[in-house]
């Protein structure tokens, strides 16, 4: 047997580089190399001579530079002092403001979108349907574009509400809805409201342990805890009782309309509520079609098992056939909230400041580094796609059946 | 048999009665679907409600729309306060619309020509009862295509179909031997085609010539549907090369197609259009100047093909093991497995995907009008509404370009779905 294998050995020729299959594989893996070197490296040649020929270098100093721009829209610190990078930070976390919020409501309108559209009323499961092939069959950017038309042309302008006999009144003298922006009041903190956002805190944490405690015992002992009401006033009474027993340390700050503006509380440009609307509202159409498909692909006989077991409706659908859709419907969902962060870079249209808007906008016209501009916008992306469904993987793979 | 004659016992059955009012036509259908329920009938309620508000907002909007004006103003005089649309805007502005602003108005007909011969070509390849001598039009239609929309002399898509044809046959001829050798041969018999009718093409720019359109005057609808239909046909056959490289068992070639495919769907598709408009001119040889519009295709390629691997990766994680196997143990190398056995299969279970993230791309070639291209929304955004006379008009033009984009994604789904139930051939 041995001798069998070294004359084998011995007679390795050239051709079998080509012709046998166990060498075969290196043969083309050497040369897709060689190629992808090849055309990496003659890229790279012709990036230095044209950074030559245009007396261009690639350096990421600017960053530093004072970005010299305003950005009207910011959750962190800002003015037109601060440096290209503040600039970019300010940009990300509008990114990441307004991806998260267009998550949570793409997810809810898709989700009551899909179960409606399962309805066996008529025209509700019509007029969903028309919602959704509407929505899908229609470029994001016209939606984004037509809802903020709609936004700037059907609001009052801030100067409506002056004057003694105003077209336009505020909302419980709370909320101003403006074609500029939608005004609402804002926390103020005093001295104390940390006891109060930690009480808060900590009464959320207790009724997880509690509902987590409830489902040990179901399962263990086959004893139904009730949790609905004792959440319920876990999540208000302590709360509102440290809330008084300090002597009602966060305030609210209305928005007034100062000059011809409105000044103070939380302020939301229309470009982002257009955007997050726009957003959501375009997203929610392709969660609705997941769901929809998601529900119908459980089996009725799970239901009628369900059924045949005693569980109640409630129980059906949250012991048996929302486990099984959700199987179906999360890993479509994952890359419906990456479509939303990557979509939110269409801000550009609406001049909403997200990262897109402030570095691979204004800093890139500015310092003319588009190269690095560019590659930095496309890392945080990455970064940022990568990790959400890293994370999501992981949830995936914790609820995936387990076969074999 | 004893004749039964109690009174009490009926002799003959009676009549079948029309059910009860509630239980049949028009009222049982509307209890049944409409209000089966208190809260069904809520939501019945509400959603009437919904429906004559929309109608009751919009039909008066509808209904008034005035269709000869000049100017944005003239609409509003002849409105004169009351609710309306400008549809004027529409009518004045339509070659604006569909053709851009630049190309020339007397050459119209040549993308009506083109987009009609679209439809033609893609027949035999839409619907496969039609007789399939009709593909050989789709294979010329590109360079058909190339010729109208562009201009210039006929002579520069005859030799690259010339080319092609003479590549194609080497291939075939070469390629019953070995696969490679095929590939090799075409390329080289094609190239110098290429080669020598591009001299004689550059020497005669007169013989039978159009009048020549550079890229950078195409623009409106057409822009959209040019982009959209080359992304598309490009990306197809490049995505499945990805998607066969991403399974494939040879790690260099397989993190290759990994490491493209991961880096192009975690970056959004305006930042690749960045790329295209600012950038990609740098890694091009320094005298040559490649036109916007190329770039912008190149970057929508990659990017459509990266989505479409994907999809064409699930269609064949889908197929058991065993048709892998039974290729393998039947002796067919790699490339008759795959076109043979295992591709037809995979593509037809990803035909839904595909026609998904086609429509997607068509969609998403509005964005070229963010870096400043004037397509559709491009037009609109910027040399009509920028203009005094119909600033302003933002419902009527953006109204009218959806309405486009749904008519046509929505009968492209349309059809996918009856492809998909054409193609249904399980045992089931």
């Amino acid at each position: 047997m041995s001798t069998f294998t070294s004359t084998e050995r011995e007679t390795f020729r050239l051709s079998m580089l080509l012709n046998d299959r166990r060498y075969r594989s290196y043969t083309f893996q050497f040369f897709a190399l060689l190629v992808l070197i090849c055309i990496i490296s003659y890229l790279g040649k012709n990036l230095v001579e044209n950074l030559a020929k245009a007396g261009l270098n690639i350096s990421y100093g600017f960053l530093e530079d004072p970005a010299g721009y305003d950005i009207n829209q910011r959750l962190i610190e800002y003015n037109s002092q601060s440096s290209h990078l503040r600039a970019a930070m300010v940009g990300i976390l509008n990114t990441l403001l307004v991806a998260v919020l267009g998550c949570i409501t793409a997810t809810v309108l898709g989700v009551t979108a899909g179960i409606l559209r399962l309805s066996n009323n008529w025209i509700v499961a019509k007029l969903m349907a028309i919602y959704v092939e509407i929505f899908r069959n229609v470029p994001i950017l016209i939606w984004i574009l037509i809802i903020s038309s709609i936004f700037m042309g059907v609001l009052p302008q801030p100067r409506a509400f002056k004057g003694e006999n105003p077209d336009a009144t505020m909302l419980w003298d709370m909320f101003a809805f403006t074609g500029r922006g939608i005004y609402a009041p804002g926390p103020i903190f005093f001295e104390g409201s940390l006891v109060v956002i930690g009480t808060f805190v900590l009464s959320i944490l207790s009724i997880i342990v509690l509902r987590r405690h409830a489902r040990r015992k179901l399962y263990s002992e086959g004893r139904v805890i009730k949790t609905g009401w004792p959440s319920i006033a876990l999540f208000f009474i302590p709360t509102i009782l440290i809330y008084y027993a300090f002597g009602s340390p966060i305030g609210l700050e209305y928005p007034e309309l100062k000059g011809f503006n409105f000044k103070g509380g939380i302020y939301a440009r229309g470009s982002l509520i257009s955007l997050w609307f726009a957003l959501s509202i375009y997203t929610g159409a392709f969660i609705a079609e997941v769901v929809r498909a998601g529900i119908q692909s459980v089996d009725k006989g799970q239901t009628e098992a369900a059924a045949a077991l005693g569980l109640r409706n409630n129980f059906i659908m949250n012991l048996v056939i929302l486990p099984q859709a959700l199987r179906v419907i999360i890993p479509p969902m994952i890359s419906f909230y990456l479509n939303i962060t990557k979509n939110s870079s269409l801000a550009l249209a609406v001049g909403y400041m997200d990262i897109t808007g402030t570095l691979g906008g204004i800093t890139l016209n500015q310092t003319g580094r588009a190269i690095e501009a560019v590659l930095l916008l496309m890392l945080f992306y990455l970064v940022i796609s990568l990790s959400i469904s890293a994370v999501m993987n992981i949830y995936n793979r914790s609820i995936m059946l387990k076969e074999r | 048999m004893a004749e039964n004659n109690a009174s009490f016992v009926r002799h003959e059955l009676i009549k079948e009665q029309v059910p009860p009012v509630s239980e049949r036509g028009l009222v049982k259908w509307v209890r049944e679907n409409l209000f089966s329920s208190p809260f069904n009938a809520i939501m019945t309620v509400l959603s009437l409600w919904v429906i004559y508000s929309i109608i009751a907002g919009s039909a008066p909007w509808f209904i008034n729309g005035v269709w000869n004006a000049s100017s944005v103003r003239e609409c509003y005089d002849i409105l004169d306060g009351v609710s309306g649309a400008c549809f004027a805007v529409l009518k004045e502005r339509f070659p604006q619309l569909i053709y851009g602003f630049k190309y020339p108005a007397t050459e119209y007909w040549r993308p009506n020509i083109t987009t009609l011969l679209l439809l033609v070509a893609l027949a035999p390849v839409l619907f496969r009862k039609l007789p399939r001598q009709l593909l050989a039009f789709s294979i010329i239609y590109p360079f058909l295509a190339y010729w109208l929309i562009w201009g210039g002399t006929i002579l520069v898509p005859v030799v690259a179909f010339l080319g092609f044809a003479a590549g194609v046959y080497c291939f075939r001829r070469f390629s019953t031997n070995a696969f490679a050798l095929g590939v090799i041969v075409g390329v080289i018999v094609a190239s110098i085609f290429w080669l020598f009718g591009g001299y004689l093409s550059e020497a005669n720019e007169t013989f039978l010539s159009l009048q020549a359109v550079p890229s950078r005057d195409m623009g409106g609808l057409m822009l959209n549907l040019l982009l959209g239909t080359i992304a598309c046909s490009v990306s197809i056959p490049l995505g499945i090369f990805l998607a066969l490289g991403r399974q494939s068992s040879m790690p260099i070639i397989k993190w290759i197609c990994v490491v493209f495919i991961e880096f192009i769907r975690g970056v959004p598709l305006i930042t690749l259009l960045f790329v295209a408009n600012v950038i990609l001119a740098f890694f091009f040889p320094p005298d040559t100047s490649i036109d916007l519009i190329l770039r912008v295709i190149i970057m929508m390629t990659f990017f459509n093909s990266a989505y479409i691997a994907e999809v064409v990766r699930g269609g064949l994680a889908a197929l058991p093991s065993g048709q892998y196997e039974a290729a393998n143990s039947l002796g067919l190398d790699y490339a008759q497995s795959m076109r043979l056995i295992i591709l037809p299969q995979a593509l037809k279970i990803s035909i839904p995907g595909i026609v998904n993230v086609s429509v997607g791309m068509l969609k998403d070639t509005t964005l070229v009008s963010i870096i400043s291209m004037f397509d559709l929304v491009g037009m609109i955004r910027g040399p009509i509404l920028s203009t005094s006379e119909w600033n302003g008009v933002y419902w009527e033009l953006f109204g009218c370009a959806a309405a486009i984009f749904f008519v046509v994604c929505f009968s492209i789904s349309k059809y996918s779905q009856w492809l998909e139930r054409q193609l249904e051939t399980s045992n089931r």
